[in-house]
């Protein structure tokens, strides 16, 4: 059995919210972003990961590369550990996992061309800035569909797309075997996002690539992704193959979600024919008790406000987190 | 196959530089500042009398005539004292500017950039600046003695806190920043990033700032000077011109006029060109102000 | 006669480079009860036609350079603002993309609903109060009555959505104009205000207009479509035809490029290029730099929209031998 390239044991994040004031007398509050998640991406696939605002999928993706420091948790990479590599070791690591953002404005430095955009990463890495390094530029520039004319315009003369293809562009210049895509195609118009989509999945097949799709939209997840996780206030609670998730998913939540996505014509027309999932997503700084989906299930069980249901396999390589599908004890 | 883009048609670049000249305010500004400038510069060149050579015979002269600026009660020379105190003025101006682009860009990014030393940085920063800009000044020259070094010292102490602060809520907006986020992801360290990412961005904010300070630090000047506890007599600054007018204002009007009006013109000319600056470079603080 | 006619509209901005249609020749009329869907994506003009039926437009910049819009018979262009403020409200009404800068965050919500009905009709304070928990009440916010004192802040974006909602309704408009109604909302929010504006629909029988840039809210809410592209509108057609027979291939391009929650494509199909700044349009179709069946003649003018069957229009010099 081949080995995952990126895995997650027990990871946490939790943020102190308020707190300090004067002289530091408000007792901070604790927000779980991230609660105990475990996960793995096998070489060359694809994970989706899907959530509504807040369900902590972007704060995973960023504690996955030590973009920020979890409270809890081991992440490897590549059979490596690198929860607690120091800076030096754990940029060589970076040179094999990049990130690619949302916001094609905020992702550009505004300042620089784009030429030393995507350079950067090679600089950082102890390439000399010269010839060479201009080709290599180029190079990748062409292979995301951009001219070579490119290279000495600033960020703001492009439109949204070309941006993010900038964006690609520099995550890739280093090689690196993991990307993690946060909601990289989610501000942009369906038009180009399309554009962007079959790009990433273009590069991915020439290069290899393994995907952490983070994405809110369920369609473009289902399109990209070999296997699809759904978070929901800091929690995986369901993780399967794309087929399972969409074709057969077993946590209520998963269901709600898909049920919620507008039809695709109006002769699907869910309105009055689906099950809604009621309510307002609760705040992660006091999350419900027991599982955090009670509030809004429409199964939910007394056992469900007292114990969290565990992550636990029902099929080979389906795992939900409900007392529904949990076996009962005895 | 990955279908190349076109992209646009290059977009003007000095386009800031454009928008600034193109700016009514600026313009006036520019020229109103540049006026004082330009004569402080030339001050060896344009003055033929020692700005402190007595000449009791020709104390109290309207202006007019040899004497452009006229005399003041011990016969000096208006002129060349006015020009000199021009001169004088931009040196602590810009010595004061300098000053605060240092330390307030140091202070202010570390306190910004590094969570760890914010809290011990501000407090200090707060507690300076809780004491009025004035009062302050006057308190430093107070212990330091009056001299034109001094005078320099007492207003970094006062306003590097208050550039510092600046800097500071710019550097930890861009910390956020996506852009910033890729190079960690790339393996930057914070050196690279700060030189790169945050502190050209920073700039703008910064810049206005500095122009505004120019002006703050020219008008604090004069306000010690003419307390007393600036520059020290006879030294040529316009706060001591004023001052030493002062007791003769209904004889000889001249004397502290024509300093006062040098100084609104400087005062003026750097707020123009400061509100220039911030409507092109940074339009955000704008609407906030 | 319809409720709504807008006739040739042509909204333009005063920029850096001179004046630029942000709108150009928008014809469409709407009836008492139904839901118009316009759909279009950034730089379609489809916000700043909404905002010109309002009145909305701050001027200059911009200004309504042709063409006529009539509500219930009663010429709105040209209109001062005085006038045109006992339309807002009991005439149109309309919510927007962010509910947490719609409202005031320094008054109660309650206060926000009862201020919009004093502005349209003297009633009692309690009378004033029964109705805006009646209207909360309307859009499904729980315990209502107890919520009409909350502030902004202490809600959620969904439930700020329907206060908006409730605003605007509280003066029960004939016509609601939603701009990107659940656009920032996450899916199963929108899923829940979409359903609230068909039942308000049923209920009010008020004509709501729904822009958006999404296909799958415009499946769920609209009876007729409006797709608009670059300013203008490139296709009219009942919502069903729209989907099973759409005649403009940028339409074609909106359907085809957003990838199925039920179907497996090995590739999206994409539209090439970029969308075209409103200040750099292109000459002729606005569409023919990105599109697949563009001829050289396609530059040479711009198509006006022309009727391909009854209530179907599209403007687009090949529709006729593409959809062959």
């Amino acid at each position: 059995m081949t080995q995952p390239l990126l895995e997650a044991e027990g990871l946490e994040k939790h943020f102190e919210v308020g707190g300090g004031g004067f002289f530091g007398l408000t007792p901070a509050v604790k927000l779980r972003a991230v609660d105990d998640v475990s996960l793995s991406i096998m070489p060359g696939e694809t994970l989706g990961l899907v959530g509504e605002s807040g369900c902590g999928k972007s704060t995973l993706g960023r504690l996955l590369l030590r973009l920020i420091e979890p409270s809890a948790g081991k992440i490897r990479f590549d059979g490596q550990d690198i929860t607690t590599l120091g800076r030096g070791a754990m940029r060589a690591v970076r040179r094999g996992m990049q990130i690619v953002f949302q916001d094609p404005y905020g992702a550009l430095n505004p300042r620089m061309t784009v030429e030393d955009i995507v350079a950067e990463p090679l600089v950082i890495h102890g390439k000399p800035s010269g010839e060479a390094t201009r080709r290599e530029v180029r190079a990748m520039l062409d292979r995301v569909g951009l001219p070579a004319r490119a290279m000495e315009r600033f960020p703001h003369e492009f439109s949204g797309g070309q941006r993010q293809r900038i964006g690609i562009a520099r995550a890739l210049i280093l090689k690196p075997r993991l990307i993690v895509c946060d909601e990289a195609v989610s501000a942009l118009d369906v038009s180009v996002q399309a554009q962007i989509v079959n790009l990433l999945q273009d590069l991915q097949r020439e290069m290899g690539l393994t995907y952490l799709f983070i994405a809110h939209d369920l369609s473009v997840v289902r399109h990209i992704s070999d296997r699809v996780a759904v978070m929901y206030l800091g929690r995986v609670v369901e993780v399967a193959a794309k087929q399972a998730i969409y074709g057969a998913p077993l946590h209520p939540y998963t269901k709600g979600l898909i049920a919620a996505v507008p039809a695709s014509h109006p002769s699907l027309r869910s309105r009055g024919r689906r099950v809604r999932i009621a309510g307002d997503i609760p705040s992660a700084i006091n999350p419900p008790s027991g599982c955090r989906f009670h509030t809004r299930c429409p199964h939910v069980m007394p056992v469900c406000r007292e114990r969290a249901p565990a992550l636990l396999e029902t099929a080979p390589g389906h795992q939900v987190a409900c007392h529904l599908t949990e076996i009962p004890p005895g | 196959m990955i279908e190349a883009e076109d992209i646009p048609e290059r977009r003007e670049h000095r386009a800031t530089l454009r928008r600034l000249l193109r700016h009514r305010l600026f313009v006036s500004g520019l020229f109103l500042f540049g006026i004082v400038a330009v004569v402080a510069a030339l001050a060896p060149f344009i003055t033929d009398v020692d700005p402190n050579r007595l000449s009791m015979r020709n104390k109290f002269l309207a202006p007019g005539g040899n004497w452009v600026f006229g005399t003041d009660g011990f016969g000096r020379s208006l002129w060349s004292r006015v020009v000199w105190g021009a001169q004088l003025s931009m040196i602590i101006g810009a010595s004061v500017v300098a000053l605060n682009a240092i330390f307030g860009t140091l202070i202010g990014a570390a306190a910004g950039y590094f969570r760890r030393l914010d809290t011990m940085l501000m407090r200090v920063n707060d507690a300076l600046m809780a004491f009025p800009a004035i009062l302050l000044a006057i308190a430093v020259t107070s212990v330091l003695g009056p001299s034109t070094l001094n005078v320099i010292l007492a207003l970094s102490i006062v306003y590097i806190p208050r550039t510092a602060r600046i800097v500071r809520s710019s550097v930890i907006v861009l910390r956020e920043m996506e852009y910033v986020q890729a190079a960690v992801a790339a393996g930057a360290g914070h050196w690279r990033i700060l030189r790169h990412h945050i502190l050209p961005n920073a700039m703008a904010p910064m810049i206005v700032q500095l122009s505004f300070l120019f002006a703050y630090a020219v008008l604090s000047e004069a306000t010690l000077s003419f307390l007393g506890v600036g520059a020290v007599p006879p030294t040529p600054t316009w706060g001591n011109i004023m001052s030493e007018g002062r007791d003769f204002m209904r004889e000889a009007p001249w004397i502290i006029t024509i300093p006062g009006i040098a100084l609104m013109v400087t005062v003026m000319g750097l707020n123009l060109l400061g509100d220039g600056l911030r409507d092109v470079l940074d339009p955000r603080l704008r609407i906030q102000q | 006669m319809s409720l709504l006619e807008v006739q040739d509209l042509t909204t333009a901005f005063m920029t850096g480079r001179g004046e630029v249609n942000a709108v150009e020749d928008v014809s469409f009329s709407l009836n008492e009860g139904e839901i118009l869907g316009i759909v279009g994506e950034s730089g379609s003009g489809k916000s700043v036609t909404a905002l010109s039926i309002m009145g909305l437009l701050p001027s200059p910049p911009a200004r309504i350079a042709a063409g006529q819009v009539r509500f219930a018979g009663q010429t709105l262009t040209g209109l001062s603002e005085r006038q045109m403020q006992p339309i807002r409200g009991p005439g149109i009404g309309m919510i927007f993309q962010e509910p947490m800068t719609s409202l005031n965050p320094v008054f109660s919500i309650g206060d926000q609903i009862m201020e919009t009905i004093r502005a349209h009709e003297r009633l009692p304070q309690a009378q004033l109060r029964a109705r805006a928990v009646a209207m909360l009440d309307k859009v499904g916010i729980p315990a209502a009555a107890r919520r009409l004192d909350d502030y902004p802040h202490q809600m959620s974006g969904g439930q700020r959505q329907r206060v908006m909602i409730a605003m605007a309704l509280a003066c029960r408009p004939r016509l609601l104009i939603a701009d990107e109604p659940t656009t920032a909302l996450d899916v199963t929010i929108q899923a829940q205000i979409l359903d609230l504006l068909m039942d308000l629909r049923d209920e009010f029988g008020m004509a709501i207009i729904i822009i958006t840039h999404n296909m799958g809210v415009i499946a769920e809410t609209a009876d007729r479509v409006l797709v608009m592209y670059a300013g203008r509108v490139i296709e009219e057609a009942p919502a069903a035809r729209i989907f099973d027979h759409p005649r403009h291939p940028y339409t074609r391009g909106l359907l085809e490029c957003v990838p199925s929650l039920t179907e497996d494509r090995a590739r999206l199909v994409a539209i090439p290029g970029t969308l075209p700044e409103p200040a750099r349009r292109p000459a002729g179709c606005r569409f023919a730099p990105r599109c697949a069946h563009a001829e050289p003649s396609c530059t040479q003018a711009v198509p006006a929209l022309e009727s391909l069957e009854p209530s179907h229009t599209a403007a687009c010099f090949r529709a006729r031998e593409l959809s062959r």
